[in-house]
């Protein structure tokens, strides 16, 4: 999770609230299918981005990023990314962005 | 009764506080039981005691003293890492979240009655259960490996575990020039990319202490079944001359005292260290309990609830199910199988309703040296219509290239998927 920073500015206007069809528990779900690699509510191991306590808008610009192929330096998200809905991933952000670090 | 009554008819939040009041004590709440503590089996019992507020019982059924990781144990054969380098306890499941582990065996399963038979004796009760039992080897298909002796002369090494250190004791004393053969199974099997990260290792391991060796891969498929580019490239590459891949060698029967293989059409076989992966179907205690109705060897569910569409009340994860299509037998996707299973479980026992879409995904990484590394990944999304999970369109991938930084984030990945499953 390198290079933030720059397009912290481009965030605007983009809706950032969960879809109206998702439970609460369902988000919860839809998270946890990232926890195997960041850890369980995002509180990830050494050598891996924590994303518990991560501003919502930052999750969401980086996944953003990753789906439109704009990490130079991805491995692995700018696959994974790609198989989540935005309204997913605002959910998903929101969720992580509430957690304790 | 007078419990079931209350789940049927009290309201979605009546029955959690009146969970959560009785959460510290014993006896009361739901009881679910969950056999085998792999990465399906203990997500699954750590995430219903999280997601129920700590107030639905879990047992887990387990034997082993701890958990020995399948992902990673190749590189114990090409001598990295050691077995303490991929064995975690069972403690923090107990001390941090309550679950109750029987360090005991699964003997049989009374669907009707809701009981599952311990080898000790004991008898555990459930309200759901949940059975991930992992594979276990059709010896049928290979009548001289039914004998004991030749089981533990002739190593599948395809559960982390003790024949993990007994094949690579088996190659620290293959003499120089020697040669280790391999037999891959037709798909599916566990760990589809496994078999040629496992030639890998091996011939890292030759390169550096037995140059003269070599690896024979007598695969039953028609071509390399996971990563073919990315390991034909590292074959002839890093280890030219060295590993030999030969398809359509379809395995029928070992002969363990002259270390000879059969084939179906091909000549016999010799060779100084033979390693059989042998075909797999679902866990024996699944499979005695009937749940194994796909050709009789692996378990059909329903992908919304994990739930056995053989027995009610009864959910089969991870390797032992009859998998969606592009869905791998891996330890992230056993993973994501407990966790999903977990939240419909907790949704039933709670009278909420189960996620009607659930999305997960896939991430695999194979280790071509001791420190470079090659991945796969992909994103499986639930279609309504067709009831199953299919990938995403236009996600996933693999690596271009084996490389070092994925190797890096292959340990983190092990680290973290630990943690998940087991902390």
């Amino acid at each position: 999770m390198k290079k933030i920073v720059p397009w912290l500015v481009c965030f605007g206007t983009a809706t950032l609230f969960s879809a109206q069809a998702q439970t609460a528990a369902d988000v919860r779900s839809l998270a946890a299918s990232c926890a195997a690699c960041h850890g369980t509510n995002g509180n990830a191991q050494a050598s891996m981005v924590t994303l518990a306590g991560m501003p919502q808008q930052v999750i969401v610009q980086k996944m953003q990023d990753y789906k439109a192929g704009r990490v130079p330096t991805a491995t692995i998200m700018h696959q994974l990314a790609k198989g989540y809905t935005d309204e997913e991933i605002n959910a998903m952000a929101a969720y992580f962005a509430a957690q304790k670090k | 009764m007078q419990r079931r009554h209350l789940l049927q008819t009290g309201s979605a939040l009546g029955v959690m506080g009146w969970m959560s009041g009785c959460a510290s004590s014993s006896g009361q709440g739901p009881k679910v039981v969950v056999i085998g503590a792999g990465y399906a089996g203990a997500t699954a019992a750590k995430y219903i005691r999280m997601w129920s507020d700590y107030g639905i019982q879990v047992t887990l059924v387990e034997p082993n003293p701890a958990f020995v990781s399948c992902p990673l144990s190749n590189l114990v054969l090409g001598g990295s890492k050691r077995m303490a380098d991929i064995t975690s306890p069972y403690d923090n499941l107990v001390r941090r979240h309550g679950v109750k582990w029987v360090q005991d065996r699964a003997t049989s399963i009374d669907v009707n009655k809701r009981l599952v038979q311990l080898a000790g004796g004991s008898a555990l009760p459930y309200d759901r259960l949940i059975v991930s039992p992992g594979v276990d080897f059709m010896w049928d298909s290979l009548p001289g490996m039914k004998q004991a002796s030749a089981q533990d002369k002739v190593l599948h090494a395809w559960k982390g575990g003790p024949q993990t250190l007994a094949l690579r004791q088996q190659l620290e004393a293959l003499p120089d020039g020697g040669v280790f053969a391999m037999s891959i199974p037709l798909a599916p099997y566990r760990c589809p990319p496994g078999p040629y990260e496992r030639a890998c290792q091996v011939a890292s391991y030759f390169s550096q202490y037995k140059p003269k060796s070599k690896v024979l891969i007598l695969d039953a498929n028609d071509d390399v079944t996971s990563k073919g580019a990315l390991f034909k490239k590292a074959w002839a590459e890093r280890y030219a001359g060295m590993i030999e891949y030969r398809p359509k060698h379809q395995l029928v029967d070992v002969d363990a005292a002259s270390g000879t293989l059969k084939f179906e059409f091909n000549d016999d076989l010799k060779a100084n260290v033979l390693n059989v992966i042998p075909p797999m179907r679902a866990g024996d205690i699944a499979f005695k309990a009937g749940l194994a109705t796909a050709n009789q060897r692996w378990c059909e569910v329903d992908f919304l609830t994990f739930e056995s569409k053989a027995a009610p009340n009864v959910h089969v994860l991870g390797d032992a199910i009859q998998i969606a299509p592009a869905m791998p037998k891996s330890g992230h996707m056993a993973n994501q199988h407990g966790k999903t299973c977990a939240a419909a479980v907790v949704a039933l026992l709670t009278g909420q309703s189960v996620n009607a879409a659930p999305v997960y995904n896939n991430t695999c990484y194979s280790f071509v040296s001791a420190k470079e590394v090659v991945h796969v990944s992909s994103v499986h999304r639930y279609d309504a219509d067709k009831k199953t999970m299919l990938t995403v369109p236009g996600s996933g991938g693999l690596s271009a290239a084996a490389n070092e930084l994925e190797g890096v984030y292959a340990f983190a990945w092990a680290q973290n998927i630990w943690a998940d499953t087991l902390a």
